[in-house]
């Protein structure tokens, strides 16, 4: 068994669901999801054990491009993120009830099969290809299944679209430079190359263009909020979940790696930029009225402080931003699905009229309660270890580094709690709030479970991580 | 050769039909009859030289390259003659005219790609361009197609001459029109000035005919106003022949040497597809979208130019992606207009919800259009934007990333229509002919598009 196993249990979960018909969708989803994690655990069982869990075969003679699929420590790691969150998401969703319900289904799992294979290919056109895919998806499951007026949602889906399409495509012509060069786009070739200082510029800002707008760093962050908002709640969560950190991988896998010359020399420039992105986000979150959009400028924050760990260049910076995109992943998840539970109550998402909700329901407050103390990364949870990894790494480039990207934990701790507390403490509301469902406790139980857990025992993943991403520093200090 | 005599027996079949009231069977004969032309031509691929016949004074030469075309003009026109008997049948008195111009099209086309002679070149661009003209104006009772029929027509002529001069000026230089002849003598260092004066006409001839930028104002209003069967086969099939066409010429004029073409090559094409793309984005009406669509398109061909020694197949691929997706689009265009006034992109509101089917392909069809995987038009772009980069063109790729990235403007324009707006009318039939044409095109370009080998390989 090898990885192409996850990648085609997810396309045919994709197709089942789609014939299975509506009433059927949401289960039949939701059990291919959980197949495809207990194959991801069991591969990842027998890559301890040293198994080749690789693909190759050859696919197009001319230009030559390959099926190559390569299962590292860190490619299993954002596997693992991509099939664990998978089946939570679908399931956070049984809650609400959607037209077409088939498409729908169907579109995720196809969107988590995209995302699976962007993780996993080592063939530069094949990685193209899955990371393009993802992209159709979303784009529909935000447009068509996404709230708010209309032509507003149709505005910022549409652009949305067209940033990140932008954006890739450049990245497609510097896959097509390289491979004048190299006469192949295997990622082993690719590493390889000598390239000259300028051509490393020219294919770092070609390939820094498209991670730039997926991740997002300022100032490409414009699409963001507003999709943030629109897109249904199973979206966003696909979106800030999995998605942002499509991009965050492939600068650990492909950006830093092919082009590392460049990356040395505007370092200081690209931590400069995640930084701001960092101060930037959480100063706006601070104003926001809207509950979603407050989170999607705290997610902004904290892929910026995680984009900064990547461009470090060193061990600990690595590693924290793969533990904290982890960690990140599963928190904004638990978040968005807390927003929705609030809504499917009182059908807001502004967060004046929330409020009083912890008379009421204590066993959610406290939950929601965790989850907000995890964002901010609260020792005991898994974001502290990602977080505080990563500031330690700054520290060794520079200290102001770590004293600006530090406001994340401050600023965000005064937004996050200051959000929490309009929205859960106060009078007791009149409205009616009726206790979480077990389906939702579910969720929200396993979301905390799985960050306070590997807060507190956090070995395992780094031991899976580490390994890969030694191998990587050896590449970037060729 | 087979080929040609074969296609045009099948026009004067078409003709005869209507004596002996055959009409309602003709669509399925003349399909069956393209059908076997089409195993007769794939049969030549393997062994060219068996068929080329000296006997007519090397008037048609078989090659790989020009039986490959051939293929991909039949199975388009195929497509098109099963459209048309769902989009005639008003007209069914007429259906032998209709079908016999469109068997006629396809003689010229063959005739264009093979030939051996300058002299049967323009036969078959007449041939072609004729027949084109009647289809136009085919619609008698509609002004509109009139006047598209009268524009194309006054215009289309006018290009012809330019063309018919340009070849007798090569003539005048070379005291031959044999390709053969004209080539191996071209590369001979001194040529005189009216070598390449003939050259250029018929370059502006051609570009005109494929509506490159600055030569393309016919075309928004030609195929607004033709009939959207016409339109149609304007946009998949005669692009591509015209395309083909002007490939192997500047193949046999060996022009391409001269670093000064190369640069005129790059500006025009740069220009199709900036002009192409940003008047797209203004229109309403999807025909006058898909011309400028098709002006953009036919831009990313003429970059293909730039590089001949490779051209040839990423030809193939670009045009049979872009052909294959052209048909689809069409099929779905057609349906979904065939009893509306115009073709406004308001008639499609809805489409998602009224018929799931049929807006899963156009959108297909258009993503296609718009380059993105894993359809065959991102392929025909990647191997396109490669190709160029090697060669060195680096600036163009640029330019034609950047419209890339425009054209997703307009095409989602026409996406966003069908999901997101509320249908005016309720669900409507849809005849058998529609559907199956449509799948068929858009799982052929599906299917090069997962496994690009199929064609790149050909001409290899």
């Amino acid at each position: 068994m090898d990885v192409t196993t996850i990648l085609l249990l997810l396309l045919v979960g994709a197709l089942v669901t789609y014939f299975s018909g509506d009433k059927l969708a949401s289960k039949v989803a939701l059990v291919f999801s959980l197949g495809t994690m207990a194959v991801t655990l069991y591969l990842l069982n027998s890559s301890a054990q040293l198994s080749d869990l690789s693909f190759y075969a050859n696919w197009i003679d001319a230009p030559k491009v390959a099926l190559a699929f390569k299962a590292d420590g860190l490619s299993l790691a954002m596997v693992l993120l991509t099939t664990a969150l998978t089946p939570l998401i679908i399931f956070s969703s049984f809650g609400n009830s959607f037209n077409n319900s088939k498409n729908f289904y169907a579109l995720v799992l196809f969107m988590a099969f995209a995302m699976t294979g962007t993780f996993l290919a080592a063939d530069g056109l094949l990685y193209y290809i899955f990371w393009e895919l993802a992209l159709i998806p979303i784009y529909f499951i935000a447009l068509i299944w996404g709230n708010g007026d209309a032509e507003d949602r149709k505005k910022a889906v549409v652009k949305f679209f067209i940033y990140t399409l932008a954006g890739s495509l450049f990245m497609l012509i510097g896959f097509a430079y390289l491979y004048t060069k190299a006469d192949s786009f295997l990622l082993e070739d690719l590493y390889k190359l000598n390239l000259s200082a300028t051509e490393q510029c020219y294919i770092f800002f070609a390939f820094f263009l498209a991670y730039a707008i997926k991740i997002p760093i300022i100032p490409f962050h414009t699409w963001q909020a507003k999709v943030y908002q629109k897109a249904p709640t199973v979206g966003t969560m696909l979106l800030s979940g999995i998605m942002l950190k499509m991009g965050l991988y492939s600068v650990i896998r492909w950006q830093l790696p092919i082009a590392p010359l460049a990356a040395k020399t505007y370092m200081p420039v690209l931590i400069g930029l995640s930084i701001a992105g960092v101060i930037y986000g959480s100063i706006v979150a601070l104003r926001q009225k809207d509950l979603k959009k407050l989170l999607a400028y705290s997610s902004l924050a904290h892929v910026g402080l995680i984009a900064a760990g990547c461009y470090t260049l060193t061990i600990d910076g690595l590693r924290g931003a793969v533990l904290q995109m982890i960690a990140h992943g599963f928190v904004i998840v638990g978040l968005f699905f807390a927003a929705e539970i609030i809504y499917r109550r009182y059908e807001t998402r502004t967060i004046a009229e929330m409020g009083g909700i912890r008379a009421q329901t204590p066993r959610f407050t406290s939950m929601f309660m965790i989850l907000v103390l995890a964002s901010v990364a609260l020792p005991g949870t898994f974001n502290f270890v990602g977080e505080f990894t990563v500031l330690y790494s700054l520290i060794q480039i520079n200290i102001w580094f770590v004293i600006l990207g530090g406001t994340t934990i401050i600023l965000g701790g005064y937004y996050m709690l200051k959000m929490f507390q309009n929205t859960m403490l106060g009078e007791t509301n009149t409205k009616v709030f009726a206790d979480v469902t077990t389906n939702e406790a579910i969720t929200l139980v396993v979301i905390i479970g799985f960050l306070l857990f590997f807060g507190l025992y956090p070995k395992p993943i780094v031991d899976l991580v580490t390994p890969s991403l030694h191998q990587i520093l050896e590449t970037i200090n060729r | 050769m087979n080929t040609l005599i074969a296609i045009s027996g099948l026009g004067v079949f078409c003709l005869i039909a209507e004596i002996f009231n055959l009409r309602k069977l003709l669509v399925p004969v003349t399909i069956l009859g393209l059908l076997v032309i089409l195993g007769l031509t794939i049969s030549e691929f393997n062994t060219p030289e068996l068929f080329n016949n000296p006997m007519y004074n090397n008037m048609i030469v078989v090659s790989k390259f020009s039986v490959a075309f051939s293929s991909l003009f039949i199975i388009l026109t195929i497509f098109l003659v099963a459209l048309s008997g769902d989009f005639y049948k008003e007209h069914l008195t007429k259906i032998s005219d209709f079908i016999a111009i469109k068997i006629f099209l396809l003689a010229g086309a063959v005739a264009m790609i093979s030939f051996g002679n300058l002299s049967m070149f323009f036969l078959g661009i007449e041939v072609l361009s004729i027949s084109l003209y009647i289809l136009a104006g085919s619609k008698r009772l509609d002004l509109k197609s009139n006047e598209a029929g009268m524009k194309y027509f006054l215009m289309g002529s006018f290009a012809s001459g330019i063309i018919l001069f340009g070849i007798c000026l090569i003539y005048g230089a070379m005291t031959s029109f044999d390709v053969e002849y004209i080539k191996s003598l071209s590369r001979s260092a001194e040529l005189p000035i009216w070598y390449t004066i003939g050259v250029i006409l018929l370059l502006i001839g051609m570009l005109f005919k494929i509506a490159a930028v600055p030569f393309h104002f016919w075309a928004p209003d030609v195929y607004e106003g033709s009939p959207s069967m016409t339109t149609a086969t304007m946009s998949t099939l005669a692009k591509v022949v015209a395309m083909a066409t002007l490939f192997k010429l500047l193949d046999v004029l060996n022009a391409d040497i001269d670093y000064k073409f190369q640069i005129v090559l790059a500006i025009v094409s740069v220009l199709s597809m900036t002009v192409g793309n940003i008047m797209a984005l203004r229109q309403n009406n999807v025909k006058r979208m898909l011309a400028f669509s098709g002006i953009s398109h036919a831009g990313f061909m003429l970059m293909a130019l730039l590089s001949m020694a490779t051209a040839a197949s990423t030809l193939l691929y670009y045009t049979a992606a872009y052909a294959l997706a052209g048909i689809a689009s069409f099929a779905v265009i057609i349906y979904v207009t065939r009893d509306k006034e115009n073709e406004d992109i308001v008639n499609f509101n809805g489409l998602g919800k009224t018929n799931p089917l049929m807006a899963a392909i156009l959108t297909a069809s258009l993503l296609s259009m718009a380059g993105i995987p894993i359809f065959s038009g991102f392929f025909a772009k990647f191997i396109l934007f490669t190709q160029t980069i090697t060669t060195g063109y680096l600036v163009v790729v640029i330019a034609a990333v950047i419209n890339s990235i425009i054209s997703v403007g307009y095409y989602f324009k026409l996406i966003l229509a069908m999901y997101t707006k509320e249908a005016a009318e309720d669900k409507k039939a849809v005849p058998f002919v529609y559907h199956a044409v449509a799948v068929v095109a858009i799982l052929l370009n599906i299917v090069i598009g997962i496994y690009p080998s199929l064609v790149m390989n050909l001409l290899n």
